[in-house]
């Protein structure tokens, strides 16, 4: 029954996946050629303009052209264009930089905070102030007092992700329940053996969750401070390519940076189900 | 090319060419190609002439008692007069390749935005004008003005391609921190243009544009002023009767075409690629407003030019070298191609080729050939940033009357000559002011507060 429901179910994915890129075929076919054009003046001319091409590339092109890059991942033309493969791996470490980052101070914070509720409500009004910018405004006021735009962007991913991750910590922590920790004082486990015994094991599932939304977070900004500070990284490869109006370029980046960003969300995902036990 | 004319020709004038037929080789080359091909195979030659007319300018400010001068004395006669007072060779041979010492660094960052104005800084590395001085240079592509201007203050870029105006805002402190910033050369004139959406192509007049949406690509760039200008003199108040904004120029093309606006005043390649794709037309070259305008600027922190003197003096010298390639029509096919590729403006070549031969398209169903749509001279003259300042004073940025010329000079390096002359002991020219005239009014440097007082759409 159950694997039936699998098959319809991927029957239908399939069904919905061909009809879009029937529409998007059909939707892309263009105009008819410009008549009565000049030649020498067609030769000037691109072919959207000419041939009547449609400005938006049809499923055939960008396939095509996904295929180009990834048979073509690690090129190295200069400082300005290098393959895919190597804008992501700029971006990934970007990102991992960053995220490293806010475990190393998210985690410790979140314990105090957890265990502590006179922390916990001394911080929050901090929190409840700074949660809420969006990770991008950071940007001038780190390029200016940073003044690197490469720290500066690694900043940026640090302060997206940590507030998640604290959160969640923070909860985890707090959450623990009682008497595992009655149990904990009775039998005298010291504190740091209390920590990483009792209340992490207790809290992970929560704390990875929040890693979790982090790491997402993180991946959706990084494409957008690429693309403001450029130089390397898949945003800045996106921002070159809608300099070049090339959409068939733009579109590949996106599925690439979706297909990066489902791999980073799988991983994580397989993490939090590791370390969830069943109570 | 009054950069590399002769000095000592009565028929050169030292002053920019104000019909603009000296940027036009296929037009003009009867009377000025074989100076121009000499000045350019013969480096040496090339840098003697620059000294020549700094020396010349300094002695004779006005260009028609200089022609007299030489007219009446002969050129070789006044050559030998010039140099008994000033060491023409001791200057001209502090300028020559081999005279530049150590080089403090030799690794160099320049930043620059994927436009045709930045040709000479980006054509320099693919093409070897950079490495023939020793320099291991990389051009960095950036994303946007502000962007260009916050790495080069941090000092990621050694140096930059920047809007002219920009060197003026920041050291003046309009926009950002104040901080001491130099503009040695000036990288490109003309080559910018008006461009309006295909609906528009009955509408010439501007002064049926009331309610438009324009774009600009910065705040303080000539494109905002030359707009403005261009506006005000059709009786538009470019604060009232129209929108303008800044708009960063590959989304000037898509907005275009998504009908968010009605049209720009653009750097080059866009102009060109709303042609190419068929979405807009160009309904005005920016030469046709102020012929020899200038544009963008090769430019540097006054501290890595003190702190770096052989370094900058090596850089500069490959700006001026590829400048002086760039100005010669049969070398911008090949300049087209090398600048095209996507490490540098990634653009169709075609598009690249249009702007830079000035044989184009128009968007209209002609092809112009304005072999002068875009030309390269690198001198930069102080009263083009007066010129500019007080287009700042006249819309407000600048919130009241500055010693127009003082900052005009200290920003505006008139360096390649300039310095070269104070390493061999000599005084410096100051005469790098001149009248312009824009859209046929005059505009003379020495009169700023007059000249802002005579408009009658302003802000201050
Ligand atoms: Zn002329
Ligand atoms: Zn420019």
């Amino acid at each position: 029954m159950i694997s039936s429901l699998r098959l319809r179910a991927a029957i239908v994915s399939v069904a919905l996946l061909a009809g879009f890129l029937l529409l998007w075929h059909l939707g892309t076919q263009g105009t008819a050629p410009t008549a009565n054009l000049d030649p020498e003046y067609a030769r000037l001319m691109g072919a959207t303009a000419v041939e009547g091409k449609s400005a938006f590339p049809g499923p055939a092109e960008v396939l095509g052209k996904f295929w180009w890059h990834l048979s073509h991942a690690f090129y190295d033309n200069g400082p300005n264009d290098k393959g895919l493969g190597i804008q992501l791996i700029f971006s990934l470490a970007r990102v991992l930089g960053g995220f490293g980052l806010a475990v190393a101070v998210a985690l410790p914070l979140g314990f105090l905070i957890g265990m502590s509720p006179l922390m916990h409500r001394a911080l929050d009004p901090f929190f409840q102030v700074l949660k809420p910018i969006s990770p991008l405004a950071w940007m001038p006021l780190a390029l200016y007092t940073i003044k690197d735009s490469a720290t500066s962007a690694i900043f940026v991913i640090f302060i997206c992700s940590l507030w998640p991750m604290l959160l969640n910590t923070a909860f985890g922590v707090a959450a623990v329940r009682k008497e595992w920790l009655n149990v904990a004082r009775t039998l005298e486990v010291g504190p740091f053996r209390k920590a990483f015994r009792v209340i992490l094991p207790a809290a992970a599932p929560t704390i990875l969750t929040g890693m979790r939304i982090s790491i997402g977070i993180a991946w959706l900004v990084i494409v957008a401070a690429e693309m403001l500070v450029g130089g390397t990284g898949i945003g800045y490869f996106v921002w070159n390519e809608w300099n070049n109006l090339s959409i068939t370029n733009v579109i590949n980046a996106i599925l690439v940076i979706g297909l990066v960003g489902m791999v980073l969300d799988l991983i994580l995902a397989r993490l939090v189900k590791l370390v969830t036990y069943p109570e | 090319m009054a950069m590399f004319d002769d000095a000592f020709d009565p028929g050169s004038r030292l002053t920019r060419c104000s019909c603009g037929k000296h940027a036009s080789q296929t037009a003009h080359d009867a009377e000025a190609a074989g100076q121009r091909a000499s000045a350019a195979a013969d480096e040496d030659s090339r840098y003697g002439r620059i000294i020549d007319q700094a020396v010349m300018r300094a002695l004779f400010p006005d260009d028609t008692t200089r022609r007299n001068f030489l007219k009446t004395v002969g050129a070789s006669t006044a050559l030998a007069a010039v140099s008994q007072f000033f060491p023409l060779a001791a200057a001209k041979e502090a300028f020559a390749a081999g005279t530049i010492g150590p080089l403090e660094k030799k690794d160099v960052k320049i930043g620059f935005i994927p436009i045709t104005c930045a040709t000479p800084i980006i054509m320099a590395q693919p093409m070897g004008f950079y490495s023939k001085y020793g320099l291991n240079a990389e051009v960095i592509k950036t994303a946007g003005w502000a962007i260009i201007r916050d790495k080069a203050m941090n000092k990621e870029y050694d140096a930059a391609h920047m809007l002219s105006p920009m060197p003026l805002a920041i050291s003046l402190g309009v926009g950002s921190n104040p901080v001491p910033w130099t503009m040695p050369a000036i990288e490109n004139i003309n080559g910018q243009a008006i461009t309006l959406a295909m609906k528009h192509k009955d509408r010439r007049d501007p002064k049926d544009w009331k309610g438009f949406k324009l774009a600009v690509p910065f705040d303080y760039s000539m494109h905002n002023y030359l707009l403005r200008y261009f506006l005000a003199e059709h009786g538009i108040d470019p604060d009232k009767d129209v929108q303008i904004r800044a708009v960063p120029p590959p989304e000037m093309v898509a907005n275009l075409r998504a009908d968010n606006i009605d049209g720009f005043l653009a750097p080059d390649p866009v102009n060109q690629r709303a042609v190419y794709d068929g979405v807009g037309f160009i309904h005005i070259l920016s030469k046709e407003i102020w012929d020899g305008h200038p544009c963008c600027a090769f430019s540097a922190s006054r501290e890595f030019v003190t702190q770096n003197p052989n370094t900058f003096q090596a850089l500069l010298r490959s700006i001026v070298d590829a400048t002086a390639y760039a100005t010669k029509a049969e070398n911008r096919k090949e300049i087209a191609a090398a600048i095209a590729p996507a490490n540098y403006l990634n653009q169709p070549v075609t598009v690249v080729e249009q702007v830079l031969t000035g044989t184009f398209a128009d968007g209209l169903g002609n092809i112009r050939k304005v072999p002068d749509r875009i030309g390269f001279e690198p001198f930069p003259w102080q009263s083009m940033a007066v010129w500019i300042l007080t287009q700042m004073r006249r819309w407000g940025q600048l919130k009241e009357d500055i010693n127009y010329g003082s900052v005009a000079t200290q920003v505006y390096l008139a360096v390649d000559a300039n310095r070269a002359m104070r390493e061999a002991g000599l005084t410096p020219p100051n005469e790098s002011f001149k009248k312009h005239v824009i859209m046929g009014k005059e505009f003379d440097p020495g009169k700023p507060r007059e000249y802002i007082d005579s408009f009658a759409i302003k802000r201050s």
